[in-house]
């Protein structure tokens, strides 16, 4: 049983990590990958958000979906987002420190594809509660890593004599592919 | 602010000039994750096309009746259903494609590019425009999509729509197909994209330049 | 998503009910909700008929054409064709049991998933419990490199070693194989696959056999 959750964990983290090798949650890797700062909040919001978004898919697939499957979608997409705009009301009240370090962040990671996807992923794999839970955590420590490795190398890209035509967009996709390759190294990690 | 358009220009620069993927840099997740084969584009690419043509079309006949508090649920519940028809279809009827697409069918529910026209576009304007920009917008996500998974099935299996192209003496470039190769071939194409802007600029400053010089002599 | 296309500021103006705002929601909801079971009746059988269909095939394969075959579920330690009419079908473990045309049985297909190199591989495979030889062997999903560990899938050579083979199987380089009755010669190159699709045989046997062989006993 922990092995089986540590795989899950060290799985989406690393081995098929979200971002490197899924390709979810691109936007905040591309747009807020700029500053190590914003990107460890980030992730932390995302690991937030995750976690939320686990239980809430955990609970519409053992409770509602099972009698009507094609509801999976609308429901998870709304409840997802009502749950985290319920959740950020809360901690506002209880903690305004949190709040304001999580802030902004939230609302914008609900749509986010990596949230949705994970729900999607745990569906599809059957996952009961504990391994929903190790894989949302997996999932955002994977983001969170994948955000903070780009940010540290986009400040010191700043730096650097990037050639007229790279710069933008075009450095950052391929500097991620080469962390993506990096990341292949992982494969084989934890197999039997 | 709406700017005003023609009918053509709302067909045409979601094609090339605005292209969702290649210049906006949206919907990157599909367009990184199912483009290792020509097939498997092709299918992302109908099925975002139809999600988006059918969610313009219903945002746009209903727009006065949608209260402006509620519409971004409204649109999400609007494209969530025609991405749950989509998923189930393909499922019935190529299930292959839909096994080598899995979730990312019904990932095509947080497209940027889907919600992003119903915001900016389809829900402040008339059925037939919101349904020409559905048109080009779909066209244009659609001919990034056959790039991206033609550059990589090319390379990356040495065919093209399964078809093999070099004979059997070619070793694939496995790369392409794999993660690494998405970023890489999307990074190489938008290198080729700034590069090739450049040039018009700078041929378009030469031939300034040159004009007034014949000014000058004249 | 970008903040572009965060939601603006809704619009001042005339103020709108809740009842509306209400009404609206619901109506929509009504109606997705309606065409999604519409489509969803119709689009089913299909679905189903495709799943029916890769079981068929898959089951055909690895026990090399049964005429027919029996669906038994785990349930304490034991086989049972009829398992209570309270328990959970879909989430009970489930093996096949195959039969010649004769009517005699011709082995057990065994599901079984454990991680190998990138993510969790998936197979079928025929067993006999009686020889205690697995049958036939078939990757039914696997996200291995392309050109390496997909050969687990991919290499006739390699699917084809199952064939026979006794178990608890033991996977060897093809230099260092005895002929021994089981060994499998792993692929080089993806050596951590095939260990993988071998271990997952094995661990399913180790569980699994003794229930089989029982099983097949209390039947005569």
């Amino acid at each position: 049983m922990m092995g089986n959750l540590l795989w899950i964990f060290v799985s989406a983290m690393v081995v098929n990590n979200f971002t490197l090798a899924y390709f979810l949650g691109l936007c905040p890797f591309m747009g807020v990958s700029g500053k190590i700062y914003t990107a460890l909040r980030m992730g932390a919001a995302n690991i937030f958000v995750l976690t939320v978004a686990s239980l809430c898919a955990w609970f519409l697939n053992t409770v509602i979906l099972p009698h009507a499957p094609f509801l999976r979608l609308i429901s998870f997409i709304l409840v997802i987002a009502s749950a985290v705009q319920i959740t950020e009301m809360v901690i506002k009240k209880v903690s305004p420190a949190l709040f304001r370090a999580l802030g902004i962040y939230l609302p914008l990671i609900t749509t986010n594809c990596a949230i949705l996807g994970m729900a999607l992923f745990q569906t599809n794999r059957g996952y009961g509660f504990l391994e929903g839970i190790f894989f949302a955590w997996g999932a955002g420590a994977g983001l969170t890593l994948a955000l903070v490795l780009m940010a540290s190398i986009r400040e010191t890209l700043e730096l650097a004599n990037v050639p007229e035509v790279a710069k933008g967009n075009a450095i950052v996709f391929l500097i991620a592919g080469m962390l993506s390759l990096a990341f292949m190294g992982f494969a084989g990690l934890l197999s039997s | 602010m709406p700017r005003k358009t023609t009918p053509r220009q709302d067909l045409t620069r979601g094609v090339w000039r605005e292209n969702p993927v290649l210049i906006q840099m949206l919907g990157l997740c599909p367009a990184l994750a199912v483009t290792n084969t020509v097939v498997n584009a092709i299918a992302m690419g109908l099925a975002t096309f139809f999600v988006l043509f059918f969610s313009s079309l219903l945002v746009a006949t209903f727009k006065r009746l949608i209260p402006s508090e509620v519409r971004i649920s409204a649109y999400i519940l609007i494209i969530a259903t025609f991405v749950t028809i989509v998923d189930m279809t393909l499922e019935a009827v190529v299930p292959e494609i839909h096994k080598a697409l899995g979730a990312f069918i019904a990932l095509i529910v947080v497209n940027c590019i889907i919600l992003g026209r119903q915001e900016a576009f389809a829900s402040k304007n008339t059925v037939p425009r919101a349904l020409l920009d559905a048109v080009g917008t779909g066209f244009g996500f659609i001919i990034a999509l056959l790039l991206m998974g033609g550059i990589r099935e090319i390379f990356g299996y040495g065919s093209f729509l399964g078809f093999p192209l070099f004979g059997a003496n070619y070793e694939p470039w496995i790369i392409f197909i794999l993660p690494p190769g998405g970023f890489f071939t999307i990074g190489f194409i938008l290198l080729a994209l700034n590069w090739w802007q450049r040039r018009q600029e700078e041929r378009a400053k030469a031939a300034e330049l040159a004009e007034v010089a014949v000014g000058r002599a004249a | 998503m970008s903040p572009r296309k965060l939601p603006q500021a809704p619009q001042k103006g005339a103020e709108v009910s809740a009842w509306r705002l209400l009404a609206t929601l619901g109506g929509a909801g009504a109606l997705a909700g309606f065409l999604l079971v519409f489509v969803y009746q119709v689009t089913q059988p299909a679905i189903q008929a495709y799943k029916a269909k890769v079981l068929r095939e898959s089951i055909q394969e690895v026990l090399k054409g049964p005429a027919r075959w029996d669906t038994l579920y785990v349930l304490d330690d034991a086989l049972t064709p009829a398992p209570p009419a309270d328990a959970n079908l879909a989430t009970l473990e489930r093996v096949f049991l195959g039969y010649d045309e004769a009517g005699d049985p011709m082995g057990f297909a065994i599901t079984g998933a454990e991680p190998g190199y990138q993510d969790i591989i998936e197979l079928i495979f025929g067993y006999d419990a009686e020889s205690q030889l697995v049958l036939g062997m078939k990757v039914l999903s696997m996200k291995e490199t392309p050109g390496l560990g997909d050969k687990i899938e991919k290499d006739s050579a390699f699917v084809a070693e199952f064939e026979g083979v006794s178990t608890p199987i033991a996977g060897v380089k093809p230099t260092r194989a005895t002929g021994a009755a089981n060994e499998v010669d792993m692929i080089s190159g993806a050596t951590i696959s095939s260990r993988t699709v071998i271990a997952i045989i094995n661990h399913k046997l180790e569980r699994l056999g003794p229930m089989l062989q029982r099983y097949m006993e209390e039947r005569t």
